[in-house]
């Protein structure tokens, strides 16, 4: 069973999803990885390694965040006097201290009678984001909430890590929160287990292993991927596993929760990992694949929270700005946390990609 | 067609069977050509098929079965042998 959450009369008025310029085609990479040409090849097709956008080595989360901000400003999709809350989910803080919410509001200008903060999540970090937007908004001097979903892991997964680096993708998205006018309830759920905390992990570099020559050593490990202490380590069974098991029973519960059929919901927008994690998962949860936009990773790659926004950006676009849908989002992954939420995504005033 | 008679349904069976078994040993060997799998080892401990492997056979086996194999099912100890591949297959619904 999971913890619940209701929310009322809240929505999301828009979503502006940055990626960068830069593009890297997997068969570029492919000599880095310990494997055939012809394996990489049929993995290309069945993980969906295609093309992932990474932003170069100065670029950090500031830069993408700061860049949206100001499209979104200049634009007139957000005013800066409504901006009372600015949640940056990442796992790529640009220091241990300050909060890089913070270095993000000096950087954009933005007013000082707001709240800044800065959630360390990954693979859940749009869902549990989204939740603490809503949470925000029960206070009524909080006008919108802007929540930047932005990671630039990149710099931090081995380009020898064929478990990782062909599905690692860099990205901001700026999803701006309100309240609604229309009487709608939106159910949520999460979960969490610390018991399975190093099943995705960067080992060193924090209080506990600082950075030292030795940690930035790299080594191969047993299955042949050469990466160092201070790389991203995912493994990959583990959490395949972990989704495939705890996932689908969670969706059950909350469509019950929610009063819905699974054919009621016309999109689940999961988190992306990888194609054919997603496609089990549709299988499982008894949707069809094509109600489960599986794209993200083989067209920009796996940038953690923000795959989520940007599969909505990617898939529904404009359409977005005159249809309204049921929707199921779920993040699942870095903790180990699985969350999700059922309900209606209004009509959007942007939904959009640009590019950095 | 129903088999005419008792003998003729285990002999009909045991064809299908052997057929089964062959056809995952031809998509093993297709994967890793480099090793023979009709030994009776453990592909997974002899490391014959890694992680990469079980993702992309499972592809095979759905794309060429018309089966979706449950997620739930697609960990190592399921796939060390022809054997253990063919009851997971019959759990997912091939006959």
């Amino acid at each position: 069973m999971s913890l619940k959450f209701t929310y009322h009369n809240k929505r999301i008025c828009g979503i502006l999803t940055v990626l960068p310029q830069r593009e890297v085609l997997f068969e570029e990479e492919m000599d880095n990885y310990n494997f055939s040409p012809a394996k990489s090849m049929k993995l290309k097709l069945a993980m969906g390694f295609n093309k992932h956008r990474i932003v170069d080595e100065n670029t950090n989360v500031s830069d993408l965040a700061v860049f949206g901000i100001n499209y979104l400003l200049n634009n007139q999709l957000i005013k800066k006097e409504d901006i009372s809350a600015l949640i940056l989910v990442t796992q790529s803080p640009e220091h241990f201290l300050p909060a890089t919410s913070n270095i993000i509001q000096g950087k954009a200008d933005l007013g000082t009678d707001m709240l800044c903060m800065d959630i360390n999540q990954g693979c859940g970090g749009f869902v549990i984001g989204l939740m603490q937007a809503y949470s925000l908004l029960e206070q009524q001097e909080i006008k919108k909430v802007l929540l930047i979903n932005a990671d630039v892991l990149s710099h931090k997964v081995s380009k020898r890590d064929r478990n990782s680096y062909p599905l690692v993708g860099d990205a901001a998205c700026l999803t701006v929160v309100e309240r609604s006018e229309t009487p709608e309830t939106i159910h949520a759920v999460v979960n969490m287990d610390g018991r399975g905390a190093s099943a995705i992990q960067i080992p060193a570099g924090g209080f506990k292993m600082p950075g030292t020559p030795e940690t930035a050593e790299v080594k191969e490990d047993e299955n042949g991927n050469f990466r160092s202490l201070e790389n991203l380590v995912m493994k990959g069974d583990e959490v395949f596993n972990f989704v495939q098991t705890k996932v689908p029973p969670m969706i059950e519960e909350l469509l019950k929760i929610a009063g819905k059929t699974t054919d009621e919901i016309d999109y689940y927008f999961f988190h992306q990992p990888n194609k054919f994690m997603l496609n089990k998962l549709a299988d499982k949860i008894g949707v069809p694949r094509e109600k489960m936009p599986s794209n993200v990773v083989e067209n920009f790659g796996n940038a953690s929270g923000a795959t989520i926004p940007t599969a909505v950006s990617f898939n529904l676009g404009d359409v977005a700005l005159t249809h309204s849908y049921e929707v199921c989002f779920s993040g699942f992954g870095i903790g180990l946390t699985w969350a999700a939420i059922v309900q209606k995504l209004e009509k959007l005033k942007f939904n959009e990609i640009i590019y950095y | 067609m129903k088999p005419a008679c008792k003998s003729c349904t285990k002999e009909h069976e045991k064809t299908n069977y052997l057929h089964m078994k062959q056809q995952i040993i031809e998509i093993l060997t297709e994967l890793r050509p480099e090793f023979d799998f009709t030994q009776d080892v453990d592909f997974i401990e002899a490391g014959m098929l890694d992680s990469f492997d079980v993702i992309m056979l499972v592809n095979t086996l759905d794309e060429k079965l018309g089966i979706s194999i449950d997620g739930m099912d697609v960990v190592p100890e399921n796939f060390s042998s022809a054997e253990k591949i063919e009851a997971l297959l019959k759990k997912n619904g091939v006959k």
